[in-house]
């Protein structure tokens, strides 16, 4: 995003140990994960001046077999990755990007544990009914909120089946440089789209201990999940509303 | 004209009116300041009751606002005569309350610095989108029709202008009731049924905020209203009371027949607390059966105030019936994996607490206080009390009843 | 619409500027590392930036040569790490000129800036 453009000032940044934006990510991130995760970086990153392709649809399979009740990794690592970090009083009022949900069928005892985030729907509710367009699709399907013209109607959250929207309902100043927050506007996960261009994986993806977690482009058969979704049975919530989402469930 | 003498004591008593009607509109833009300074942090919303008190204030103001415009349609689009002398008096009525509906929840946007953006950017599959077009678009005929009634050289034009208020006014209302009627995420919404229960509901409360003005007005003028008019008035009331009961009954019947909602309807009709409470007490009994009763029992609508008495229970009926649909469909826990038993960190699988904060009262407070004092202002500097021709209408009384 | 605008903007400023009101001291920590040159930036850069923030945002193209976080990590004050505050790169010059920004509701005004306290949304 801040990548300079020209080498004299790219020096200049790196030379002042500058941590915020793109760089400090490509310092801290290097192997780590991207070795360990499978399928490694969804895909290199996007060049400069490209814009998001359509061909692209970026969806998410979570294996609810492997997801362990009472861990929260995957919450923690949102938080931290997009600087929700301001203390509320009350729970409700404060950001859910992400949350945990435990389910029990009470006709068989079965229980599940599972996160529950925006599903980033092929035909997004939210995007319908906001009455400024600052609900959006981006070409490849991840749905975000354009804060620069959202006014704060709150209309998107009572639209979206999921729960997965929040209302900034304080002032903040700890924002991480990449993911702009704050006060009055509407805000839900965004896949991470800061990492997802650099051609990294989302937080919770990279956090998930169980490796429940996968992340990829659902339009390339080729995909590591494209695979898994062809093979292994998978849901997506609330399929009655015939959304399409881009998150799949297994498992439940 | 017996409003041009004015005692002292009169004058004063106006000014004092305005004066307190002004106060709370000013407390209620305060407490608006107040909440965009410090956030929505401060009032009892949340992320799962995203709209509270301000909204319930904002849609009867905005429900009724077109509704008092019937009015004005009986006497022009249906030609009853009765009505034409109160057309002027609706149309105010319609432009005050709209905007004060508005006032109201452009103030508690979270960022309603951002008007200018509201107007600029249009998102067509909106059904907020279509509103931001519908309410200017009310704005503007309505001001041509009472341009056509109150200057006699545009008076040739009052039919065609009343025809198109009068229909602009039902789409703006099916608007209303279609933001919530659109709702596939929440129990409470997504009916076909909440468009026309929005309109006949905005028939009740407007007529009901009608009539209150209009007893107000003649017992400050020393008048009474001639009692064919009050009888054929009241006997409307009754009718669209009558009407909106049965809407909202066949609302709750779909809803209970679904097995999918009748545990929402279990909540809202007999477990939930408040909200049953509200409904079958503040609505069904205030707002419905008195106000029938009053209307309707020969030895009661004979009493003095008896009308005026029922029209502004059918406005407390209004505000118990828009809690209960607009903060109990909220606090219902959303169905997102039916058939399990769900827990989270974010209320989910369970009942929403929400209690309204003082300053969301004062902003939906203030919204009436500007319609007040718009009105009070409005019917003091121009000719808007209803002056009913007598010997015509006696002449005619027996089209009356 | 815009032109008026700016023309208004211009005369009050220049209002301001004969009636007294002191200069704004801007520091200009990195001279000459611009992405263009100050003439055109200081007409040009609310533009430039809305046209970016649009692109990035809406588009998903990234690497633009203009970006608020460049603009940042570039003017921070040294002193105070910030582009806000007295002597701040965009408040002081957006305070003389009258012109009221809502960047900072959203984005961070430090440059590098590292959350450091513990993380996490606690109930």
């Amino acid at each position: 995003m801040t990548e300079p453009q020209d080498k004299s000032r790219r020096k200049f940044v790196a030379g002042a140990a500058v941590a915020g934006a793109g760089l400090g990510v490509a310092a801290l991130a290097p192997g780590l994960h991207l070795i360990e995760v499978a399928g490694a970086a969804p895909q290199a990153p996007r060049a400069a001046g490209e814009p998001a392709p359509s061909t692209v649809r970026w969806g998410m399979l979570i294996d609810t077999t492997k997801c362990a009740t009472g861990c929260d990794k995957c919450v923690t690592a949102c938080h931290t990755e997009n600087g929700i970090n301001e203390t509320v009083q009350d729970v409700r009022q404060g950001s859910q990007w992400i949350r945990k949900i435990d389910l029990k069928d009470p006709k068989n005892g079965r229980t599940h544990s599972l996160p529950m985030m925006c599903q980033h729907c092929e035909k997004p509710p939210c995007v319908d009914v906001c009455p400024t367009g600052a609900s959006m699709k981006r070409a490849d399907g991840i749905v975000l909120v354009d804060r620069h013209i959202c006014i704060g109607c709150r209309y998107c959250m009572m639209a979206c089946p999921y729960k997965a929207r929040s209302f900034v309902h304080q002032p903040l100043t700890a924002q991480n440089p990449e993911v702009p927050r704050g006060l009055g506007c509407v805000e839900s996960c965004t896949f991470c789209v800061h990492r997802v261009d650099k051609g990294l994986q989302p937080a919770c993806v990279e956090a998930c201990p169980e490796r429940a977690m996968l992340f990829g482009d659902l339009n390339d058969p080729t995909s590591e999940i494209a695979k898994r979704l062809a093979q292994e049975p998978a849901t997506q919530v609330r399929a009655d509303l015939k959304l399409n989402v881009g998150v799949r469930y297994k498992g439940i | 004209m017996r409003l041009e003498k004015n005692s002292r004591s009169e004058e004063l008593l106006f000014y004092a009116l305005v004066g307190v009607g002004a106060l709370v509109t000013a407390v209620g833009l305060a407490a608006a300041l107040y909440m965009e300074h410090a956030g929505h942090v401060v009032t009892g919303m949340n992320n799962q009751v995203v709209w509270g008190m301000p909204h319930v204030f904002a849609i009867f103001l905005i429900v009724a606002a077109s509704g008092v415009l019937n009015v004005a349609s009986i006497g022009s689009v249906f030609g009853k005569a009765v009505y034409k002398p109160r057309a002027p008096l609706s149309g105010l009525l319609a432009l005050v309350m709209l905007a004060a509906g508005l006032m109201v929840i452009m103030l508690d946007l979270g960022r309603a610095d951002r008007l200018v953006v509201a107007m600029t950017h249009f998102n067509p599959t909106s059904v907020f989108g279509w509103n931001v077009i519908l309410y200017p678009g009310f704005f503007a005929i309505v001001g041509l029709y009472l341009w056509t009634l109150m200057d006699r050289k545009m008076n040739p034009y009052y039919k065609p202008a009343g025809l198109a208020a009068f229909v602009w006014r039902l789409i703006l209302t099916t608007g209303t009731g279609s933001i919530f009627g659109f709702l596939v995420a929440r129990q409470a919404y997504q009916s076909a049924v909440i468009a026309p229960m929005f309109i006949i509901m905005s028939f009740a409360w407007g007529l009901a905020v009608f009539m209150i003005v209009q007893k107000s007005m003649y017992a400050w003028n020393g008048m009474t209203l001639h009692p064919a008019v009050r009888s054929r008035m009241k006997n409307l009331l009754g009718t669209f009371v009558a009407a909106v009961f049965y809407f909202v009954l066949v609302y709750h019947l779909t809803n209970i027949y679904y097995a999918k909602e009748t545990a929402f309807e279990r909540f809202i009709l007999l477990e939930g607390g408040i909200f049953p409470s509200l409904f079958w007490g503040g609505w069904l009994f205030l707002g419905t059966i008195v106000p029938l009763l009053l209307i309707y029992v020969p030895d009661l609508n004979q009493l003095r105030g008896s009308v005026f008495a029922a029209a502004v229970l059918v406005v407390v009926g209004a505000f118990c019936l828009l809690y209960v649909f607009i903060i109990g469909g909220q606090v219902y826990p959303l169905d997102i994996f039916p058939g399990m038993e769900v827990t989270s960190s974010f209320m989910d699988g369970q009942i929403d607490h929400y209690r309204p904060s003082w300053p969301e009262i004062l902003l939906g407070l203030g919204g009436i206080g500007l319609a007040f004092t718009a009105t009070a202002i409005g019917v003091r500097v121009l000719k808007f009390l209803p002056e009913d021709d007598l010997a015509k209408l006696e002449s005619a009384g027996h089209m009356l009843d | 619409m815009k032109a008026a605008a700016l023309a208004l903007l211009l005369a009050l400023a220049s209002a301001a500027a004969l009636a007294g009101a002191p200069k704004p001291a801007l520091k200009i920590e990195n001279p000459g590392q611009c992405i263009a040159p100050t003439e055109e930036m200081r007409k040009n850069h609310m533009e430039m930036l809305k046209h970016q923030r649009d692109r990035t945002l809406r588009q998903g193209i990234r690497g633009e040569k203009a970006s608020l976080n460049g603009c940042i990590e570039c003017h921070a004050s040294k002193a105070t790490g910030s582009v806000l505050g007295k002597g701040g790169f965009c408040q002081e010059c957006h305070a003389y000129a009258a012109v009221k920004l809502d960047c900072w509701d959203c984005h961070q005004p430090k440059a590098g800036f590292k959350h450091a306290g513990a993380v996490g949304v606690k109930p």
